[in-house]
């Protein structure tokens, strides 16, 4: 090997991959995920059909769930315990928050088996890891939609029937705002918990129990006025990030007064958890085949 | 290419451990330390010390790689050669980015595919098809490019009528088939090919090799690994040799397949005892076995006779009817062949006392490749007396033949036979 040729191929410092022992945990390259979004497109859509091969009832799943569970709501606490808010139908009043939050928990469900649940391809193959979590998150959002378009068609048909002493905010054109910050916490959570469970798996059992007990912590059973006399468990109710978003979703369909600072805090938290989850996660990526 | 072409890969000084045991034993406190040393810009502080230790194994780490570096220059195709567990797979891991090196850069220009196990990420459940795309865009392809080539892609693969059968039905041949044939339409500018010979009948080979050929012709370049010296041989432009983490070798195919196989070829050519270790009874013992041959530069192929010896020493009081025979025994324990120094009718029989050698030679062109060992039987008087189990033990390589197909042929013998036209 000539000495000329080695300085000559380090002079032109025009490599296109560099592979080192240690990269800053920053150091995520977003052009090369981008250069894979074609890949993000195929596993969002094989997730979708797949999920519903040899099923019978195929996606109305989407809708027999969250039905099923406002109605026990509905009956539970808003019939027998008379915890829903009088001026909204309890069936709505559940129904908005469970949408919300299947979508934040299935998220988070999902995208934390990332690494456990890819570990064959991924230990044969190089591609940027997140392209997994991304799709999923991607692919949620058709179970979100379908389970959004059955509250509507509650929404309406209350409308219909009348008379109602709400009305829909205009801000319901920010929706997706309102999408894109679930869709980031739930996808900042599941990195987080995926990159961990590589070492800790108790973590994959915690993480469903975990979100299930978040739940109760926020608005989608309680309405928040109901805390008023309970200071204590209305601040924990406002540390959960999920509890404005749930709140927001609802003053849009009720007319209500957004709670800004809530929103926020949300985004605050978002941006936080998801470039720790970031972060992490990348530095996960690189060791993970020595791990699994 | 020439010496004037640019490196595309530059790898240096490159090293990679593995933890031994439990793996995951890290304790969390651990981990916080890490985690608080690297957040202040400090050293890991449980970073192993003893990266240049001579021995690959040094505490719980295990040192698949110790310090490798190399260039390859566009248009090459590189050979890697060695044996199991020397480092070419921990190579071939970092090369294609599945694992990171523990210390060490690696540098590449381009798009790098890499073939460590063609076909990875097929879904059963979707069909041929579908699964060309899903393949592609794991691999860094765009979907148009894939729509583009999918017509090539799957005449390459050569199993058009079933490309919209789902590949939970396919045999793994068609499988590898069809891998081979997505990753080989990549277009990279370094492809990484690991043993993809091993498979696939011996049109489809053809195919892959002339693509690979190809793909370096166009002035890209391959990185090639493989047990099979002879389709090392005739494809690669150079070899590197690994051993034990470590590059030993790095030079002309020939010159370094050469010493590649005269290092492997014989493992224990010669058993001699020491007066009073020999193996048999107090009347009649083993002196020494021996392998002996003339092949070139020390490498038995299959195509070289070779000759085993056998002295062995006679001390009763007087001359004995006295035979001896051997066991060859291929890597798969199937004993080969049983022969008889009695088997020669003209031998002669009586041995009178003293010492005595027999020799049993062996034509080229009738053992397939692969690892034997030599078990001695001595009969005295018509009777078994005595067997001495592993004397010896070499390696036929393979030859190079017409058409030769880069693929271990089965059966347990591989004779030559003079095969004619008739009609």
């Amino acid at each position: 090997m000539g000495s000329t040729g080695s300085t000559a191929a380090t002079r032109s410092e025009d490599w296109d991959i560099v592979l080192v022992p240690r990269q800053e945990w920053w150091r995520i390259d977003l052009k090369e995920f981008w250069h894979y979004r074609d890949l993000v497109r195929l596993m969002a859509h094989r997730d979708i059909t797949a999920q519903y091969k040899q099923t019978v009832l195929g996606p109305l799943w989407h809708v027999i769930q969250p039905l099923t569970t406002t109605f026990t709501f509905a009956f539970i606490f808003g019939k027998a315990a008379g915890l829903s808010p009088p001026d909204v139908p309890a069936i709505l009043f559940y129904l908005s928050g469970i949408v919300s939050w299947n979508y934040f928990a299935g998220v988070i469900n999902r995208t934390s088996k990332t690494f456990v649940g890819g570990a064959n391809v991924m230990s044969k193959v190089y591609f940027p890891r997140l392209v997994v979590p991304v799709s999923m998150t991607l692919s949620s959002l058709v179970s979100y939609f379908i389970q959004l378009a059955t509250f509507l068609l509650f929404y309406f048909a209350y409308w219909v029937k009348g008379p109602v002493s709400w009305h829909l905010s205009p801000w319901f054109a920010a929706m997706p705002l309102l999408i894109l910050m679930m869709a980031a916490l739930g996808l900042g959570v599941g990195v987080l918990v995926s990159s961990m469970t590589t070492k800790y798996r108790d973590l994959s059992f915690l993480v469903g129990f975990g979100v299930q007990l978040l739940m109760y912590a926020s608005p989608v059973i309680m309405p928040l006025d109901r805390l008023a006399k309970v200071p204590w468990l209305l601040r924990i109710f406002k540390l959960n990030p999920m509890t404005p978003v749930i709140e927001a979703t609802r003053a849009i369909f009720f007319g209500k007064p957004i709670d800004w600072a809530g929103l926020g805090y949300t985004a605050v938290v978002t941006a936080v958890v998801l470039g720790v989850g970031l972060m992490v996660f990348h530095r996960v990526e690189r060791s993970f085949a020595d791990i699994v | 290419m020439s010496t004037d072409d640019p490196h595309v890969i530059e790898v240096q000084d490159l090293r990679k451990s593995y933890r031994l045991g439990v793996i995951g034993g890290a304790t969390l406190g651990d981990e916080l330390r890490v985690l608080w040393a690297s957040l202040r810009g400090r050293p890991n502080p449980l970073a192993p010390l003893d990266a240049d230790a001579d021995d690959q194994r040094s505490g719980d780490l295990f040192w698949a790689l110790r310090g490798v570096t190399f260039e390859v220059r566009r248009g090459e195709i590189l050979g890697i050669i060695g044996k199991n567990g020397a480092g070419k797979s921990t190579l071939l891991k970092l090369l294609s980015r599945i694992t990171t090196p523990t210390q060490g850069v690696v540098r590449m220009k381009g798009r790098v595919s890499s073939l460590l196990e063609v076909g990875t990420g097929f879904n059963p459940e979707l069909t041929g098809r579908e699964n060309i795309y899903l393949n592609g865009t794991i691999l860094g392809m765009k979907i148009a490019e894939i729509d583009r080539k999918l017509d090539e892609i799957i005449a390459f693969s050569g199993i058009q009528h079933h490309i919209d059968t789902p590949t939970k039905r396919y045999s793994s041949g068609m499988k590898v088939r069809l891998g081979f044939a997505v990753a080989a339409h990549l277009e990279p500018e370094i492809m990484i090919i690991d043993e993809v010979l091993a498979v696939g009948d011996a049109e489809f080979q053809r195919k892959c090799l002339g693509k690979m050929k190809d793909v370096a012709g166009s002035g890209r370049t391959v990185l090639f690994v493989s047990h099979n010296m002879v389709a090392v041989q005739s494809l690669c432009t150079r070899v590197i040799w690994l051993q034990d983490g470590k590059l030993i070798m790095d030079g002309p195919p020939d010159e370094v397949v050469k010493k590649y196989l005269h290092t492997y070829t014989v493992q224990r050519a010669e058993a001699t005892w020491p007066e009073g270790t020999a193996p048999g009874r107090e009347d009649l013992d083993l002196v020494r076995v021996a392998l002996a041959h003339d092949a070139e530069e020390g490498v038995l192929t299959i195509d070289d006779p070779f000759r085993i010896s056998i002295r062995f020493r006679n001390q009763a009081v007087e001359s004995g009817d006295i035979t001896v025979g051997i066991h060859l025994i291929n890597d798969d324990d199937v004993l080969v062949f049983n022969s008889n120094y009695r088997d020669e009718p003209t031998a002669q029989q009586m041995f009178p006392i003293g010492e005595h050698t027999v020799e049993c030679p062996v034509p080229g062109g009738l053992l397939n490749d692969g690892d034997y060992r030599v078990t001695v039987n001595v009969i005295r008087n018509g009777r078994f007396y005595f067997r001495v189990e592993e004397t010896i033990s070499f390696t036929l390589q393979e030859a190079k033949r017409r058409g030769t197909y880069f693929r271990s042929h089965g059966g347990v013998i591989r004779p030559l036979l003079p095969w004619r036209k008739v009609d």
